[in-house]
């Protein structure tokens, strides 16, 4: 599915971005907190801010590329404004974390690492969200799910609708 | 700004503040002179790691100086020479927390060594071992105590900057860092001329962006440079040439929570603790299928099977324990058997695992071994850099291999071929992702070789995980109540009411919505 960047609509946001590259431009080393500042404010990478990026910085397109790709946490399609983080440690492995994931997917209409056309979910799969002594866990927004079982599931994600 | 009268009139002054709280809390008692949490949990522990967790409240300095914090930089910056800080290093032997167990004290002497007009100290806290969260819990409940590990570390090499790199999936230990170095710098604990003694130290926080790789030293220095998280050939070592080319020190957070603790009580005091090589204590996250999960801080030497059993209270009832990882995608599986090894790095090393970050993932009879070593198999191959062939294309076709074998179209030769291609990975690999990336495979194929053979000559999963292995079954417990026929997704299931029922297994899709339905628990898998 595609996803569409109004540059006109996010003009403001968008000054504030490159002020915050011309006043850190200086600073070693500092494309990973560039992208990480575009990621927060405008929720993924749109190829337009790319550009804006590598022109400001300095550094060639292929390399902003390079990192941006390199780095599971870079999106390049918006994130839903809720975004729902499955853990699949292996305590949330061992923990059945693989079935609460696909009931998930399946609640949703989507798959792992994708939007829901409304803009409202999306998943985001995780390595390890550092919460194992509750495992297995999901987070929304931020916000610890811990314990779960596939029956959690519908009651949990119909509070954010 | 504080200076060091001071801060001894602030910790004079906190300390009874921070007693009444805690009286009133009574979640703590004191044990030889030392504030420790209650409960039976706690009881077989010994917290150096976490000394402060969960008393302290993280986001009050004052607490931490309460319980002599920043005493250990006081004492190093007006008492004692870099030299000496680093022979006391050296004499408590305190090795790496990160997992590889590299002496610290001799990270910081080869740091020294070279003269530069720019070093180092990292504070390596990207901690990704799926199943470990003993960083962030340092970070989140007692992060002073990291800041003065670096600014110590930082006096001891000659350097002036330092930098923590944390996972972005940690925002609570993100924000209680931010919170802890602007408070250590208000007091003037960090930043220009600390307590007066004219020694500089400023941290700067940088955020991971999830790569898993990026806790391998050199791929992590890349990382906070800007670039793709690749390891780097190791030419030189990064204390001679690190970050920016300059000499550089990278010390796990666990590793550097240990510091200021040493020199408040002396190397002497650290090396009586654990066993001789490896001194001190450890923090594991003891997690999976083990009754009271929880992070637990031991002396080194401890036996693991006193660690799950008499700390985290063994299995779930009816459940027998079968195995317990440690040292994440790159440690091993030690099965029962062993498990009255102790905990130290050379030990788990000779049973083929390490001791990793601390990593302990409790696994009883219904998890299939074949099927934790594909897990792991295929979290290697998704975080593999890709720089090197062995880790890149070997560890791919690892896993290709593992799972043809959990579909039940495993042939013989493939143990056969699994040994080769782990020993090639592990010997020819770049970096330690890659050397270690084996390690599951190559435990499970040593302690777990019948489960191996029975899912390649049986078709079967013993452990019942394998869905495609599985074959369900009707027991004659069966009422004939028609609900599991009613709601098989695929109508595989016939019978007359109040006779036993039959499914179909050819055309049997394995979903498990029978053994939900049935009221008599009739169905079983096998």
């Amino acid at each position: 599915m595609e996803f569409k960047f109004d540059l006109k609509e996010n003009k403001g946001k968008l000054d504030k971005f490159r002020a915050f590259i011309s006043e850190n431009k200086e600073k070693k080393g500092i494309l990973m907190p560039v992208l990480q500042k575009a990621q927060g404010e405008f929720g993924y990478l749109p190829a337009e801010i790319l550009e804006v990026i590598s022109k400001d910085l300095k550094v060639p397109i292929s390399e902003v590329y390079g990192v941006a790709t390199f780095y599971s946490q870079f999106s390049f399609i918006p994130k839903g404004k809720n975004n729902i983080s499955v853990c699949l440690g292996t305590a949330c492995y061992v923990k059945g974390g693989e079935k609460i994931l696909e009931e998930i997917e399946s609640v949703l209409g989507i798959q792992r690492g994708g939007t829901t056309p409304d803009l409202k979910f999306s998943i985001t799969p995780t390595r390890c969200l550092g919460a194992c002594g509750l495992s297995p866990v999901i987070s929304i927004n931020g916000k610890i799910y811990g314990e779960l079982t596939v029956k959690d599931i519908k009651g949990i994600i119909k509070d954010y609708r | 700004m504080l200076t060091l009268e001071s801060l001894k009139e602030l910790k004079e002054k906190s300390r009874p503040i921070l007693e009444e709280r805690l009286r009133k809390e009574d979640k703590t008692e004191v044990r030889d002179g030392n504030i420790v949490l209650k409960g039976d949990y706690y009881k077989k522990q010994l917290r150096i790691a976490l000394r402060n967790f969960e008393i302290i409240k993280p986001d009050d300095i004052d607490e931490y100086i309460a319980l002599e914090g920043y005493s250990a930089l006081g004492k190093v910056l007006t008492e004692i020479t870099p030299e000496e800080v680093i022979n006391i290093m050296s004499e408590s032997y305190l090795r790496g927390r990160g997992g590889a167990g590299f002496p610290t004290g001799r990270k910081w002497a080869e740091a020294f060594k070279y003269d530069s007009d720019k070093k180092y100290i990292i504070c390596n806290a990207d901690e990704g071992d799926p199943g470990a969260f003993m960083d962030r819990s340092i970070l989140e409940g007692d992060p002073h105590s990291v800041l003065e590990g670096m600014a110590i570390a930082g006096y001891a090499i000659g350097s002036d900057q330092g930098f923590i790199y944390v996972r972005a999936e940690y925002p609570v230990a993100v924000q209680r860092l931010k919170t802890a170095i602007e408070q250590a710098k208000k007091y003037g604990l960090l930043g220009n001329n600390i307590l007066g003694t004219g020694f500089n130290f400023d941290i700067e926080l940088r955020l991971g962006a999830g790569a898993f790789v990026c806790g391998e030293s050199t791929a992590l220095i890349e990382s906070i440079e800007g670039k793709r998280g690749m390891p780097r050939t190791k030419i030189y070592r990064t204390a001679h040439r690190g970050l920016w080319q300059k000499p550089t020190v990278i010390n796990n957070v666990e590793t550097l929570a240990n510091v200021p603790v040493i020199f408040q009580k002396g190397a002497k005091w650290f090396r009586s603790i654990g066993t001789e090589k490896s001194p001190g204590t450890k923090v594991f996250s003891l997690v999976g299928k083990v009754k009271k999960a929880g992070l637990v801080e031991v002396p080194m030497g401890m036996p693991i099977r006193e660690i799950v059993f008499d700390i985290g209270g063994g299995v779930g009832e009816g459940r027998k324990i079968k195995a317990v990882q440690t040292g994440g995608p790159s440690g091993g599986c030690i099965p029962e058997k062993l498990m009255d090894t102790s905990v130290d790095f050379e030990s788990l090393a000779k049973i083929g695992s390490i001791m990793g970050s601390g990593g302990m993932v409790v696994m009883d009879d219904t998890d299939c071994m074949v099927d934790i070593a594909r897990f792991f198999l295929d979290f290697t191959v998704d975080e593999s850099c890709g720089k090197c062939v062995p880790c890149r294309e070997g560890t791919k076709r690892m896993l290709e291999i593992l799972e043809r074998i959990t579909q039940g179209k495993g042939v013989e030769e493939d143990l056969e071929r699994l040994d080769d291609l782990s020993e090639t990975v592990r010997f020819t690999s770049l970096c330690g992702l890659g050397k270690s990336a084996p390690n599951p495979v190559i435990t499970t194929l040593k302690y777990f070789r019948n489960e191996y053979e029975s899912h390649i000559r049986d078709k079967k999963c013993p452990a019942g995980v394998c869905q495609a292995l599985l074959e369900y079954y009707i027991t004659d417990k069966c009422v004939g109540c028609g609900k599991c026929a009613k709601n098989c997704p695929v109508s595989c299931i016939s019978g007359k009411v109040k006779e036993r029922h039959v499914i179909d297994a050819g055309k049997c899709i394995r979903c498990g919505t029978c053994i939900a339905q049935c009221p008599v628990s009739a169905i079983i898998k096998k």
